[in-house]
């Protein structure tokens, strides 16, 4: 549009934004038409075509070299995990492994050997290894539900906070916290709970009446407490960018018709955006699969089935962390331990899989 | 809103004496506007009767969206905006203290320059303004979006796939759409931000007569790039330029006799 600077009410700011960078005031622009348009219709130059080859060609080495290396890892842990199902006598043995019963007799006043019967075991180093690993399965599920259940209601709620009622002053100080406690040591959090919040924790739950089931200080509980201050800021980030992601068109006619700042969010926002939310509490859950460091130093390392969320389990990733370095190499325990990494390995990829599928068919669908 | 107070057992006081509303029924007065240092709007001053259809026009960039942004103080929401000035609806301003901003956009509906439908069905984006403000009924719902949805000339497209995404329609169709939406919460005024811009000439046609319709019930401010379109549909013409007012009239005033050289110019295309 025209806007010819006479038409225009001198002494507005309005000016300003025709400002030139100083120096070029008062100059006016001068040159041929015909000698830009000569300079820009030549052949493509061998030097700019080998440097596209080039650029190109080293964008697509590092693809693949990525690529060959999740890979490797896939062969290599497969490889190595089904030697472990070589050494046994059956796959099942990974399941279950048969032991003695004992059973309590009156009479002499001590257990007794009654025979055989099926137990979901993991006791690597014993004499005759059993090496089911349903208790390390049952572990790492186990912190994995609790932790994104704690973390996925506050996770979105952090989102939320973030992208819809945040000032951007606030969420441009809130943020850049989020992703520092992200990228905090493990290990450090690790710590942090086992010295000084596992105990506190423990006489809190017996204040409240809860000394009965709280069977360990170090448990499954406490692990997923410690997963959650990983994964909290992972979702909320992660909510967050799904949610500002959402067009201020959207919000713009929903408030337009009179609904509330949070009816907006409700119906309009999260649901316009609810791939990325969905993706983010999947990523959650990944992560608190893989975590390793704190569910090894607070969740109590005891391999067992239980159904009470204050004792101790192991993980799998405990499990490999813990008893790698003291398995014999080439042994079966170790080749054991392989076989869990692989599994774990194909959980994780399976999991990104379902959420890049869901995703994908989300974003489609609203068009986002 | 205020509960109602419980003064009717009392005995009835006269009612206050109401002076004769002296203005328009829908007034700005000295609106300025600043995005953060620009300015982009100049003590812009106009009024606009009950049942009318009032055409802005102008240049792009001369604020026509800012401006009636201000009038359901949408334009809050963008970053950085700051409003001068008053507008008053029937003799109270919209930026008092005691206005509710809920029922304020309610009572004055808006209608965006780009289609900007949920991503829901056809159905729930036109029955969404009533389920907010708790209308939750079926068949009242279902009759108010079929009305919305006659009224905005998208019945009998649609009529056969409301249960669809309102994404699979094409642009015309999604404009019509937020008309609809605009529509199913009954507003007083309805502003409506170059409606046709995405539509042909056919759909243009309907909405241009569903203007000229709606004006028995409703109070248009319609920004239009079109001129003929500003000469059929509106009783009262304003050209902007630059961020000021230049004039406003009656439509024929303006178009057969203007006042001013630029509405002039403007109208004739020789600028802008
Ligand atoms: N969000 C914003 N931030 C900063 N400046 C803005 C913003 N929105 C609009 N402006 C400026 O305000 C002025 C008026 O814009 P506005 O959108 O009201 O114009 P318009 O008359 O509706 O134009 P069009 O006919 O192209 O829609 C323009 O100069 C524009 O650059
Ligand atoms: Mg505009």
């Amino acid at each position: 549009m025209s806007q010819e600077p006479e038409s225009k009410p001198p002494g507005e700011p309005a000016a300003k934004r025709d400002e030139l960078p100083s120096g070029r005031e008062g100059h006016t622009p001068d040159f041929s038409p015909a000698e830009v348009q000569r300079r820009l219709r030549h052949p493509v130059s061998f030097f700019r075509r080998t440097r596209e080859h080039l650029i190109e060609g080293g964008v697509f080495l590092c693809g693949v070299a990525s690529i060959l290396a999740i890979s490797l890892i896939f062969i290599f842990l497969f490889r190595e995990g089904l030697q472990a199902l070589r050494m046994v006598d059956t796959p099942l043995d990974f399941v279950y492994s048969m032991g003695v019963q004992l059973e309590y007799d009156a009479g002499i006043d001590d257990v007794v050997a009654v025979g055989e019967a099926p137990q979901l075991a993991w006791q690597p180093v014993s004499e005759e290894p059993k090496l089911s690993m349903i208790p390390l399965m049952w572990g790492s599920l186990g912190v994995a539900l609790l932790a994104s259940l704690l973390s996925t209601l506050a996770g979105i709620g952090v989102g939320i906070f973030l992208s819809e009622l945040a000032s951007p002053r606030l969420r441009g100080v809130v943020k850049p916290m989020l992703e520092l406690l992200v990228g905090i040591p493990t290990v450090v959090i690790g710590f942090v709970m086992l010295a000084i919040v596992a105990q506190p924790l423990r006489q809190v739950a017996e204040a409240i009446g809860l000394s009965g089931v709280y069977g360990s200080t170090y448990n499954m509980f406490v692990g997923a407490v410690g997963v959650s201050i990983v994964i909290i800021p992972v979702i909320g980030s992660l909510v967050d960018d799904a949610l500002r992601a959402v067009p201020d068109d959207l919000r713009a006619a929903s408030l337009g018709v009179g609904a509330t700042r949070w009816q907006t969010t409700w119906r309009v926002v999260l649901p316009t955006g609810v791939s990325g939310v969905f993706g983010a509490v999947i990523l959650g859950f990944g992560r608190a699969l893989g975590e390793t460091m704190i569910v090894l130093m607070c969740a109590g390392n005891a391999a067992q089935i239980t159904g009470n969320p204050f004792d101790s389990v192991r993980t799998m990733t405990a499990a490999i962390a813990s008893e790698m370095g003291a398995a014999q190499v080439g042994g079966v325990h170790a080749q054991t331990l392989f076989l869990v990494g692989a599994i774990l390995i194909t959980i994780t990829f399976l999991l990104n899989l379902t959420m890049e599928l869901v995703v994908n068919r989300f974003r489609r669908k609203i068009r986002l | 809103m205020s509960v109602l107070p419980k003064q009717a057992v009392k005995a009835p006081s006269p009612p206050p004496a109401r002076p004769a509303p002296p203005g328009h029924y829908l007034e700005v007065k000295n609106l300025s506007v600043h995005y953060g240092e620009t300015q982009a709007l100049f003590e812009v001053s106009f009024g606009t009767e009950k049942n009318t259809v009032l055409a802005l026009i102008g240049p792009s960039g001369c604020g026509k969206s800012t401006l009636i942004k201000a009038v359901n103080r949408i334009l809050e929401l963008t970053p950085g905006a700051r409003i001068d000035g008053d507008v008053l609806i029937e003799d109270e301003s919209i930026f008092g203290q005691k206005v509710d901003l809920i029922s304020l956009r309610q009572r004055v509906g808006m209608v965006f320059q780009r289609p900007n439908p949920f991503p829901k069905s056809i159905y729930d984006n036109v029955a969404y303004g009533l389920r907010i403000h708790g209308v939750k009924d079926r068949s009242t719902v279902d009759d108010v979006v079929e009305w919305a949805l006659k009224h905005s000339a998208l019945w009998d497209e649609v009529k056969d796939r409301l249960r669809t995404s309102a994404l699979e329609l094409s642009g015309g169709q999604q404009q019509r759409l937020c008309i609809a939406r605009a529509l199913a919460v009954q507003p007083d005024v309805l502003l409506m931000d170059e409606p046709c811009s995405a539509l042909d000439p056919i759909a243009t046609g309907k909405i241009e007569e569903l203007i000229m319709s709606l004006k028995q019930d409703y109070t248009i401010l319609v920004v239009t790039h079109n001129m003929q379109q500003a000469a059929r549909v509106s009783d009262h013409t304003a050209l902007m330029w630059l961020g000021k007012l230049i004039e406003h009239n009656r439509t024929e005033e303006v178009f057969t006799n203007p006042k001013e050289k630029i509405t002039e110019d403007y109208i004739t295309g020789r600028s802008g």
